[in-house]
């Protein structure tokens, strides 16, 4: 595989991470417990979508054809979406959110901090960037978790098994296929197996102040950065896709 | 040529400055430290590179047509915008000047906060922009921008706008 092409890969499993959680984010306009959750709920999916975006525009300059970032949003199909499993799982409650969130945000910030040293310069822009974002958001649900687990029973077992729930989609995260073996080998990406053992770190830690336990792994399934999706990303996409879907080309 | 790219440089930056913040009208993009760079090429054509705030900030794509329309109108008909990520914008480009513009203007400037990763970290109190009082508290750290966050004034009892930190 050519560095470029897995380069542009690369990107797009990055970017459609962030807009398919922006997505769901965006779900919760107006549905939010209440004003101010509502605010941060859409605040942070604002975030992903400008991340989205940074990245889709750098992809298309490595593509050198004539394709756009809405074209890359809007256009493709499930098995070209690369994102990992857990961001496409409907919100559920709000528990079942912010475990979302937070088991992503735990993810994004590190993988964030490994490509700041990437030798790519637009990579590392990205990430120098995002990380600023992520950070809060990494903050924002860590604070939550703590707080359901220690908050009422309800609360409690709500967090629970919204984390029992997910847990099978965490290892989907650090799958590696050939796109990342090339990018490895050139400095501009990293091994995902190093930055495994801290994101277990980071997340049992606030899962031990929450007092909230670690599930067991069950029923573990992969395919995200290879085009393999849960049956929920495609119904996803019908309703993100459909204006461009029905008038193509369609601007404001 | 050189003395007249100098010249029309400084005048670019003149027009940018005229350029206020859709969400904060009382500020320039300049004055926010949202760009970073003018290269003028010649007479009719300049670069000017941009740095987002926040990537999703909606605000940018309206000052990029804002900037586009000024420097046409002033015979640059060939502009292009870049955008730069690295170094990722921060408050602190933000000069004492635009602070002070911006407390008149009812929103709190930014004020030195604990590392983001802490968390229930408290911060210190932010000051009131009406009332100049610490008597303080954070409503939600999201706001109705992705650059604000809102608070509450318990001397004025009023609630108000603070810009983040970041
Ligand atoms: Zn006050």
């Amino acid at each position: 595989m050519k560095t470029k092409d897995a380069l542009y890969n690369f990107c797009l499993r990055l970017a459609d991470n962030n807009l398919v959680l922006g997505q769901r984010m965006a779900e919760w306009c107006s549905r939010g417990p209440i004003l101010e959750e509502d605010l941060a709920l859409t605040n942070i999916s604002l975030d992903l979508f400008g991340q989205a975006e940074t990245l889709y525009e750098y992809a298309v300059l490595l593509k050198e054809a004539n394709i756009t970032a809405d074209d890359l949003a809007f256009l493709r199909n499930e098995r070209q979406f690369y994102n990992s499993l857990i961001v496409e799982q409907p919100n559920g409650d709000f528990a079942f959110t912010i475990v979302r969130q937070f088991l992503y945000s735990t993810f994004a910030r590190l993988m964030c901090e490994a490509l700041m040293n990437s030798n790519d310069e637009s990579l590392s822009g990205y990430a120098t960037k995002a990380l600023k974002e992520v950070k809060y958001h990494f903050r924002h649900s860590s604070e939550w978790i703590i707080r359901f687990g220690n908050g009422t029973e309800e609360s409690k077992n709500r967090a629970q098994f919204a984390l029992n729930e997910l847990w099978r989609f965490t290892d989907d995260l650090f799958v590696m296929n050939d796109i990342d073996h090339e990018l490895i080998s050139v400095g501009i990406s990293f091994s995902l197996d190093d930055i495994f053992g801290q994101w277990n770190f980071a997340v049992q830690e606030v899962l031990r102040e929450a007092n909230l336990f670690t599930p067991e792994r069950f029923n573990v399934i992969k395919g995200g950065s290879n085009g393999i999706h849960t049956e929920h990303l495609g119904h996803m996409l019908s309703e993100m896709q459909y204006l461009q879907r029905v008038h193509p080309g369609a601007k404001w | 040529m050189v003395i007249n790219n100098i010249v029309s440089k400084e005048k670019v930056w003149e027009l940018l400055s005229e350029i206020p913040d859709p969400d904060i009208p009382v500020l320039s993009i300049v004055e926010l430290g949202l760009v970073r760079d003018v290269e003028v090429i010649s007479e009719s054509n300049v670069i000017v590179t941009l740095t987002p705030s926040y990537s999703g900030c909606p605000a940018m794509g309206v000052f990029k047509d804002d900037i586009i329309t000024a420097l046409n109108s002033s015979g640059f008909c060939e502009v292009e915008i870049k955008i730069s990520l690295s170094p990722a914008w921060t408050t602190d480009w933000m000069s004492d000047v635009a602070k002070e513009k911006m407390r008149a203007h009812g929103i709190a400037p930014p004020e030195k906060e604990p590392e983001s990763e802490l968390r229930f970290a408290r911060q210190k109190q932010v000051t009131c922009p009406h009332c100049g009082k610490q008597e303080t508290k954070l409503v939600s750290r999201f706001g109705s921008t992705p650059c604000k966050a809102l608070w509450y004034c318990d001397t004025c009892e009023q609630p108000f706008e603070y810009f983040k930190c970041f």
